[in-house]
């Protein structure tokens, strides 16, 4: 049974598209990841579920409402996590949850019931009375996603959850989600754009430029991929490209600072290059397939080409500083 | 859905926020004495005023007024400071409607200008304004209607802000300029002729009269009032309800 079905699903905004033209479905029970790099369509496409939006053309149904003309039914069903933290710093942590669950029309006994033991499995019962304000921006996400699932929704909404988090953190929250979603049988949607968090999710569906490329498990997906990705650095990447072209009849794809390019059996295909390839080479990568060579084989590009680019620079300035 | 329950949590929670925040609540206590001892005094001795009345009386409703006015602006336009946060989303997924939203901030807004009105309206004996019972009650009413209309105002403002530095903008061009053209600090129709005709546009202006009704009526004499007292209601009253209605319908709208 499906608990998401999105059909033919557009969005545009004063001519931009957004969305364009997407269709999924989600199984009940299931995780799905969305994942694309940033101005996909990855929020607008959650936007529009959470019934925050309403779309151009198709039709989006979530746990069997239609989210253009049933949007009461919709948002008791789902509970939502969003990019930034929507928590206000000048209640406590208790006081939060409460307010949630008046907004949710709540049983008071309930709600307090479930307040407490929420409070509990995400280890923030010691400090229910402490206002929010002073929290770690850990902290603060778990008690997002506690709120998010104190009415019971079906359906849990995670919009980039872990952003912005220090890597330990994310561990703790993914483990605190994973296990709630075996434990209640929730669905669990989210977008990322982070490969490791993609990786664990039951299926995927790869989205850029507003349309989905590629949808299936982890499994299936790494399958487009046939072989391994061999990484180059060489001294000059536009010549080495060509002439993998030329000489073995290879398309290779220009990263930030390498390039790369899919091989049957990479490990024996290595010494070939250093024979076949007049331009220099710096170091050689050899890698098993990952989320990450899908994407850049769908698209050419990789997935967080902004960040490297951002990160690039900021060494530059350090180097300039130093 | 609209829901009472969601309504009342609303309101809490704008209560549990102005007593937290310090800043908030001294300012809100501390402004009205300031402009009632200091402005009062000083202006006190170069303005002629009606018979048996002084300075510091006259200031009185306007300075309540006043009170409302930046009381009511401010609450609302808390929605604005809940969007940039992001509370906001969270009140706008839920399944509640927009109406029940607004409703909430009209409450809210409306209830903690009622009571910072109260306390200053508590100070009155001290300025010699006689404060009966029936005064009183009269007054709370009167307050509350000023209180919704310029809440109301506050929160249609508000669902076109979408972001904080608006806010600077909605004080100096609508809010300082109502209260400065409202007969608060002086009569209306010592005004030029142009500045009178927005002085009759601004609802501030009916709030303060209809409170100059209630605190200064002498016998069947009124001192200081300018207009019919069921004009300053029916004013209020026309004001608040297009207000109610346009900010309900501009949440609606853009959420």
């Amino acid at each position: 049974m499906s608990v998401i079905q999105v059909t033919n699903l557009v969005k545009k905004y004063n001519g931009l598209t957004a969305v364009n033209g997407i269709s999924f479905e989600v199984k009940k029970g299931e995780s799905f990841g969305f994942l694309g790099p940033n101005g996909a369509g990855k929020t607008t496409t959650i936007n529009i579920l959470c019934t925050l939006l309403s779309q151009t053309s198709g039709s989006a149904e979530v746990n069997g409402y239609d989210c253009l003309k049933q949007p009461p039914q919709v948002r008791s069903s789902i509970g939502l996590v969003f990019q930034d933290i929507t928590l206000d710093n000048d209640l406590t942590a208790y006081e939060n949850l409460k307010f949630h669950c008046y907004l949710y029309n709540m049983d008071k006994r309930k709600a307090e019931e479930r307040i407490e033991y929420i409070l509990n499995v995400v280890g923030l019962y010691d400090r229910k009375d402490d206002l929010v304000r002073k929290f770690s921006g850990g902290m603060k996400r778990r008690l997002e996603i506690a709120r998010g699932l104190l009415h019971n929704p079906k359906v849990l909404f995670l919009d980039e959850p872990t952003l912005g988090l220090d890597p330990q953190t994310r561990t703790t929250v993914w483990e605190f989600i994973n296990n709630w979603r075996k434990k209640e049988g929730i669905t669990v949607f989210l977008t990322t754009h982070y490969m490791d968090e993609a990786e664990v999710c039951d299926r995927i569906a790869i989205i850029d430029h507003g349309r989905i490329i590629a949808c299936g498990t982890p499994e299936e997906l790494k399958k487009i991929i046939r072989g391994d990705t061999v990484y180059l650095k060489t001294a000059d990447d536009s010549s080495a490209i060509s002439e993998l072209k030329e000489t073995f009849g290879i398309k290779a794809a220009k990263l930030h600072d390498s390039i790369s390019f899919n091989v049957e059996s990479g490990d024996k295909f290595i010494p070939k290059i250093f024979e076949g390839l007049k331009t220099a080479i710096v170091s050689v990568n050899l890698k098993k397939p990952t989320l990450d060579d899908v994407f850049i084989h769908l698209t050419g590009r990789e997935i967080r080409e902004e960040n490297n680019h951002k990160a690039g620079e900021l060494l530059k300035m350090r180097r300039r500083k130093g | 859905m609209f829901s009472y329950k969601a309504i009342y949590v609303i309101v809490i929670r704008e209560f549990k926020r102005f007593f937290r925040q310090r800043g908030r609540l001294l300012v809100t206590i501390s402004r009205p004495l300031l402009w009632l001892f200091i402005v009062g005094a000083g202006f006190g001795s170069m303005v002629n005023m009606p018979a048996n009345i002084g300075y510091k009386q006259f200031l009185l409703p306007g300075i309540i007024g006043m009170t409302i006015l930046f009381s009511s602006v401010f609450s609302s336009i808390s929605v604005v400071w809940d969007r940039e946060f992001g509370f906001l989303r969270e009140m706008l997924v839920a399944p509640i409607s927009r109406a029940t939203i607004v409703m909430g901030k009209l409450l809210s807004g409306t209830a903690l200008s009622l009571v910072q009105g109260t306390v200053l309206l508590l100070f009155s004996p001290l300025l010699g304004v006689k404060l009966t019972i029936t005064n009183f009650l009269l007054m709370l009413l009167l307050m509350s209607f000023l209180s919704i209309a310029i809440t109301a105002m506050g929160l249609f403002i508000a669902s076109y802000l979408t972001s904080l530095e608006g806010f600077n903008v909605i004080m100096n061009f609508i809010v300082l300029p109502m209260f400065f053209l409202s007969g608060a600090l002086y009569p209306m129709n010592a005004l030029p002729k142009t500045l009178h005709y927005f002085s009759l546009i601004n609802p501030l202006s009916y709030g303060v009269d209809a409170f100059k009704h209630v605190l200064f009526r002498n016998g069947s004499d009124v001192i200081g009032a300018e207009f019919p007292l069921l004009l300053d209601i029916g004013v209020l009253f026309i004001f608040s309800a297009v207000m109610i209605g346009l900010a309900t319908y501009s949440f609606e709208r853009k959420g």
